[in-house]
């Protein structure tokens, strides 16, 4: 199992750098591995959009779409993808602790 | 990875919900990734973006092998209504938007619209019957020039 350290953490991660133990998820880490995917600094929009996901996916054990996202008045699609460039849902699920989502839309 | 695609534009021909999905989802898909995309209706995939046709797309269930059942069963009134609404619902379970929420999503993810002059003039259609997500009405040279450098898809 690949490890990464992200800040003062260690964490365990999948060939694509997926926390595999949300368990050991900190803001610290997400700070770090947003600085990885480009995003200097994670202001209160991004936090809005990260803790919605935690939360829905620890209620249904799946990362939320990004359809979910607008649905649920979180943030409107427009937003995401201004927030997290160049791949919102990939990108917020990294950030957030959890798994690649899998689904098509 | 230097072979990683960065541009892509689909051009969705048909009119019936088989015909329209894919394309949808390959160039929504394509957004979610980092890549740009561009969308191209021509003849009956005008449907997908003309305002008061977006929301009544069909699936084809005649002359349709997919559909799994006799032929004749397809040519019985209201089948083809039933048969959408049955994979409406499955759609949406799924979490795959109907077609006028899609092309909404599709468009504020960052995908361009475009119609198929030709096609615009067969069916004489104005810029007014277009859903407003349509960046614009283009013939087929334009449409090479803003795929150029990108990948081609044909639906």
């Amino acid at each position: 199992m690949p490890q990464k350290l992200f800040g003062t953490a260690t964490v365990d991660v999948d060939a694509e750098g997926f926390m595999t133990d949300f368990g050991q998820w900190t803001r610290e880490a997400a700070a770090a591995i947003a600085k990885d995917e480009g995003i200097a600094e994670l202001t209160p929009a991004h936090w809005k959009v990260i803790e919605f996901m935690q939360k829905d996916f620890k209620e249904n054990g799946q990362v939320p779409s990004i359809r979910k996202l607008n649905k649920s008045g979180v943030i409107s699609t427009k937003e995401l993808y201004a927030l997290f460039p160049g791949g919102p849902a990939k990108k917020a699920a990294k950030i957030a602790g959890m798994k690649k989502p899998e689904g098509c839309v | 990875m230097e072979d990683k695609i960065r541009k892509v534009s689909i051009i969705i021909s048909k009119g019936g919900l088989d015909g329209v999905y894919p394309g949808l989802i390959m160039a929504n898909g394509a957004r979610m990734e980092g890549i740009e995309a561009n969308l191209f209706f021509t003849f009956f995939g005008l449907d997908t973006i003309v305002k008061k046709r977006m929301g009544k797309i069909k699936i084809a269930t005649v002359g349709n092998p997919g559909m799994h059942m006799p032929s004749f069963a397809g040519i019985l009134p209201g089948f083809s209504a039933f048969a959408t609404s049955m994979m409406k619902k499955t759609m949406e379970k799924i979490d795959i938007p109907a077609v006028p929420e899609f092309i909404e999503m599709v468009s504020d993810a960052g995908c361009k619209l475009y119609a198929c002059k030709a096609t615009v003039d067969m069916f004489k259609l104005k810029k007014e019957d277009f859903c407003p997500q349509v960046d614009s009405i283009i013939n087929v040279g334009k449409f090479y020039e803003i795929a150029a450098g990108g990948q081609i898809i044909f639906t």
